[in-house]
């Protein structure tokens, strides 16, 4: 199996609000695999946190995702998750949603890097 | 403190080459391994620089994309359920390739197309041109957040590797090489202390056969001056002394 989708190309994921999950999709990174399994998941209000946790477990899981984006502020929610997560593969990548302007200072990545450069050069 | 903290070693000649040859092996490791930080780092600081860059113009892609978005929707009327139901098959997908810094590997990814537009036909009524447009921005936000991904990736795996190598490189500069200089210093006194006592020794010897060999001959001048021993006997005795041995040879 991960010959197999080593091979076939691996995926994005998407973790966000229906416009971004949309926006995405559009430009062609969707699939359903044979379960029924989408790559993709909609993050609305009423969205528990659990089920973003569980999601976001379950794409880290796959070993056809090679990256995995997801909007700030639903990482905001699972960020304790999110910096659990050490390995390179997939890799996660914080973007920002329409409503939500891109905060650098709350980027894991770059939290990590910080005190390495000046936090002012990356707002 | 620094006495208790050497290598458990018989002090000897051997075992001093030992660690002279383990010493300048652990002073090539420790340069070498420090090339190979500095290294690390020079492409760590590198990559955080675009990192930093594409960061930035990721945001502004992003706003371009969500604002095309809001345009095709405002022509075309709410399609977010339709599209979210006729997912298929991806149609962007993404390649690994592996970098080498170093010795360390860094994936690199690469996105490219596979198969066809599963929303080709999205927009044919109306608002197709803004859904191509639209479509388009978010191709261009996958490549830049591809690469940002492997940037990332890259970053991630780097740091890692660089706090192993410093971790690496203090310790033989800080722990291994003293102790073997602390180990030959070490065998060096101790092989200093068995010399100064072999000396001694030696002198100590040389002093008792002095004394032994002057015995014998206040004996021997007792005896001729008693005249029970002839002048050449003596001397001819004298001759198989072994302190006249070197006119023998």
């Amino acid at each position: 199996m991960a010959l197999h989708s080593a091979v076939k190309g691996k995926l994005i994921s998407v973790i966000g609000d229906e416009d971004t999950c949309v926006g995405f999709l559009l430009g062609g990174v969707g699939e359903i695999n044979k379960n029924r399994h989408p790559n993709f998941m909609v993050v609305d209000k009423n969205t528990a946190v659990s089920e973003i946790e569980d999601c976001f477990k379950r794409f880290v899981k796959r070993d056809d995702i090679d990256i995995i984006l997801i909007n700030q502020n639903v990482a905001e929610i699972i960020r304790h998750v999110i910096d659990n997560h050490n390995s390179p593969v997939p890799a996660i990548l914080e973007i920002p949603s329409k409503d939500h302007p891109y905060d650098a200072s709350k980027d894991s990545i770059l939290r990590r890097a910080k005190g390495m450069f000046n936090p002012d050069e990356v707002a | 403190m620094s006495a208790r903290e050497r290598l458990p070693i018989f002090p000897s000649r051997g075992a001093q080459m030992l660690m002279k040859a383990r010493l300048k092996g652990a002073q090539k490791g420790h340069s070498l391994l420090k090339k190979k930080a500095d290294a690390l780092q020079m492409r760590f600081r590198m990559i955080l620089n675009k990192i930093i860059e594409t960061k930035t113009l990721m945001g502004e892609v992003m706003k371009e994309a969500a604002f095309s978005l809001a345009e095709a929707k405002f022509t075309t009327g709410d399609f977010n359920q339709v599209v979210l139901q006729n997912v298929t098959k991806a149609q962007i997908k993404i390649r690994t390739k592996k970098d080498n810094v170093a010795g360390v590997t860094l994936p690199v990814f690469e996105s490219y197309q596979d198969g066809t537009d599963t929303y080709e036909l999205a927009g044919l009524a109306r608002g197709g041109q803004q859904l191509a447009k639209l479509k388009k921005n978010y191709q261009s936000a996958v490549k830049l957040l591809v690469e940002l991904a492997s940037l990332q990736t890259s970053f991630v795996t780097l740091d890692d590797v660089i706090k192993i190598t410093n971790r690496r490189v203090n310790a033989i500069e800080h722990v291994i090489i003293p102790r073997i200089e602390r180990t030959l210093a070490y065998i060096i006194s101790e092989l200093d202390e068995l010399e100064r006592e072999e000396f001694y020794r030696l002198k100590k010897i040389q002093d008792k056969k002095k004394i032994h060999r002057a015995k014998v001959e206040k004996a021997k001048q007792a005896l001729i001056a008693a005249g029970l021993l002839k002048e050449a006997q003596a001397s001819s005795g004298n001759m198989l002394d072994e302190g006249d041995e070197d006119i023998l040879f």
